[in-house]
């Protein structure tokens, strides 16, 4: 009987460690974060509940988050901003030997130039966690947003 | 006046635009009547979005709702979607089934086919002889309005106006033919995203008819030292100038980023390298040498073949300075799973997150943002305009032909408001 409290626990750290990740513009260790065979989507609601598989982001190895740094860092043109993470409690919702799933709440406030906050997208992580290593990490993470209206462009990840 | 070559289309050559057009709200109101409302055909969906009997998806041409249905016969219908008692919006939801094909109004429950008949209205005759409608109330008379629809190759159109010529010739042959070519055989939606732009909708709609901006705006190739395997490629309009085709053709030769990079302003920085490759991976989809082609039908979608990306781009204008972009990305029927696996790795590129897209969100609300306080103040438009407008020009890059084709065609639809409200 795995110790659910210790998972939570392990599970609201990496939480937290990865949105400050994000939110430091530290984004060169957000790969890290990630094992190599994982996949990282950015996916709306409609879609999900839709059964469509069509994502605004898909990663299926850590070499492509690796890309879409570089490509944010050298190549791509946005308003500059600074992200704020507001991740929830993590839920638990299976373990299975080294493999934890867990959902997340989350609320992405974005800062533009002009100073005003704005509510960028809010959604639900959806996660696949292995725990096997020195430090857990994602195997899979599913942003699954309600936001659908994309406000100008998204290029940050979530 | 310069003579104008033969495959040049009539008219003036507008090379420079007022930019009130993108922030004047009664220039926006006007648009409404003479483009939306006018002899235009807007994009309403694809009919893969509602293949049976009952489908239906809530669409708009300009600011009116529109609700596209499938009719028990399997026959397309459109309708206004405000409710023929109180005006009130009949069909609430984005898209789904009407099980017994029927659409109720929530209000007082006013019910229609799906053509938009009046099928019924609660109480018409009164409770016990008292209230009801009066003896001669005819239901054929207080149907929803109608929209007339028409579809190419399962992509679906709607026009308001009873003098809209018919869709194909609307959009003439050479768009046509690109429509069919991209909606060869069956296709597959594979989902939705939505972008909110706060521009102008001409803004986007120049956007995506030109070709000066791809090299220069998108660094992503450059950046990652991608030489695209192509150069051959052409723009072409219908002869209205409304709508703009470009196509890229698969050919041996490379563009030359180096010489690029000493013409552009933007420093290239080259030297990054990717990780994954399969982001770019392109598997020929249709048996031609097209590798890309980006269709802008005027007034409202965009239609693209990029790399093994397919979507559908409808451009709504929510306000004078708000766009709505709807991607609706779609792959074929026969795919398999690692085809459609690969196609979703490639919207990496196009999208409101896309390598190569992105940057056309900041572009349009950067040139909305210049427009403020531009009293009298006009853009410059006339890269490459030598010729007048032209039919085709070749190769793609460095001109705005197909940017001045829709003004040209926007400003003739216009007309009739420009005369009563000219200014000095
Ligand atoms: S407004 Fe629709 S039934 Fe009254
Ligand atoms: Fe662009």
């Amino acid at each position: 009987m795995p110790d659910l409290d210790h998972i939570r626990r392990a599970v609201n750290v990496l939480n937290t460690e990865y949105a400050h990740c994000i939110d430091d513009d530290e984004l060169e260790r957000w790969p890290d974060f990630f094992t190599e065979d994982c996949e990282y989507q950015i996916i709306g609601r409609e879609n999900v509940e839709a059964g469509l598989p069509a994502a605004i982001m898909f990663c299926d190895s850590r070499g492509m988050l690796i890309d879409r740094v570089v490509a944010l860092r050298k190549a791509n043109v946005y308003p500059e901003h600074v992200s704020r993470h507001l991740v929830g409690h993590c839920r638990i919702t299976e373990v299975k030997g080294d493999l934890i799933r867990s959902e997340a709440n989350y609320v992405v406030f974005q800062t533009r130039l002009d100073g005003e906050t704005r509510i960028f997208n809010a959604g639900k992580y959806v996660d696949e966690i292995v725990s096997s290593g020195e430090t857990p990490k994602f195997r899979r993470r599913s942003c699954i947003y309600d936001t659908h209206r994309i406000q100008t462009l998204l290029v940050t990840p979530i | 006046m310069k003579n104008l070559p033969a495959d040049s289309i009539t008219g003036a050559s507008p090379t420079a635009v007022d930019f009130r057009y993108y922030r004047d709200p009664e220039i926006f109101e006007a648009e409404q009547r003479h483009i939306y409302a006018g002899p235009t055909w807007s994009y309403l969906g694809l009919e893969a979005e509602l293949p049976n009997p009952g489908d239906f998806i809530a669409s708009i041409i300009g600011a009116v709702p529109v609700v596209l249905t499938r009719g028990p016969q399997g026959a397309l219908h459109g309708w206004v979607n405000r409710c023929a008692h109180k005006g009130a919006m009949v069909c609430r939801r984005q898209r789904g089934n009407a099980k017994d094909g029927s659409f109720v109004c929530v209000y007082h429950q006013w019910a229609y086919d799906a053509e938009g008949n009046l099928a019924g209205a609660p109480f018409q005759r009164g409770v016990r002889g008292q209230g009801g409608y009066a003896a001669d109330f005819d239901r054929a008379e207080h149907g929803l309005q109608k929209v007339r629809v028409a579809s190419l190759s399962g992509m679906v159109f709607g026009t308001l106006s009873d003098s809209a010529p018919p869709l194909e010739s609307f959009l003439g042959e050479v768009m046509c033919a690109n429509v069919r070519r991209v909606l060869n055989r069956p296709i597959r939606i594979l989902g939705y995203a939505r972008q909110m732009m706060a521009g102008n909708w001409k803004l986007y709609s120049e956007n995506s008819r030109d070709s000066y901006h791809g090299g220069l705006l998108h660094l992503f190739y450059p950046t990652f030292g991608i030489y695209r395997p192509s150069q051959d490629s052409q723009g072409e309009i219908d002869t209205n100038g409304f709508h703009s085709l470009f196509s890229v053709f698969k050919s041996s030769t490379a563009i030359d980023y180096k010489n690029f990079s000493s013409e552009a302003n933007r420093e290239m920085k080259g030297a990054a390298t990717l990780q994954d490759a399969r982001v770019i991976q392109y598997k020929p989809d249709i048996a031609d040498n097209v590798a890309l082609s980006i269709q802008s039908l005027f007034p409202s979608v965009v239609l693209q073949q990029i790399q093994n990306t397919l979507a559908a781009r409808q451009v709504i204008a929510r306000a004078v300075d708000q766009t709505e972009l709807i991607w609706t990305y779609f792959g074929y029927a026969d795919d398999d799973a690692e085809m459609t696996r690969h196609r979703i790795r490639n919207l990496n590129l196009v999208g409101p997150a896309g390598y190569i897209s992105m940057e056309d969100g900041e572009a349009v609300e950067l040139c909305q943002n210049g427009t403020a306080g531009s009293d009298g103040a006009r853009s410059y438009v006339a890269m490459g305009n030598e010729g007048g407008i032209l039919l085709h020009v070749a190769p793609l890059g460095m001109d705005e032909n197909n940017v001045r084709g829709f003004w040209k065609g926007y400003f003739e639809l216009m007309r009739g408001w420009d005369q009563v409200n000219a200014r000095p």
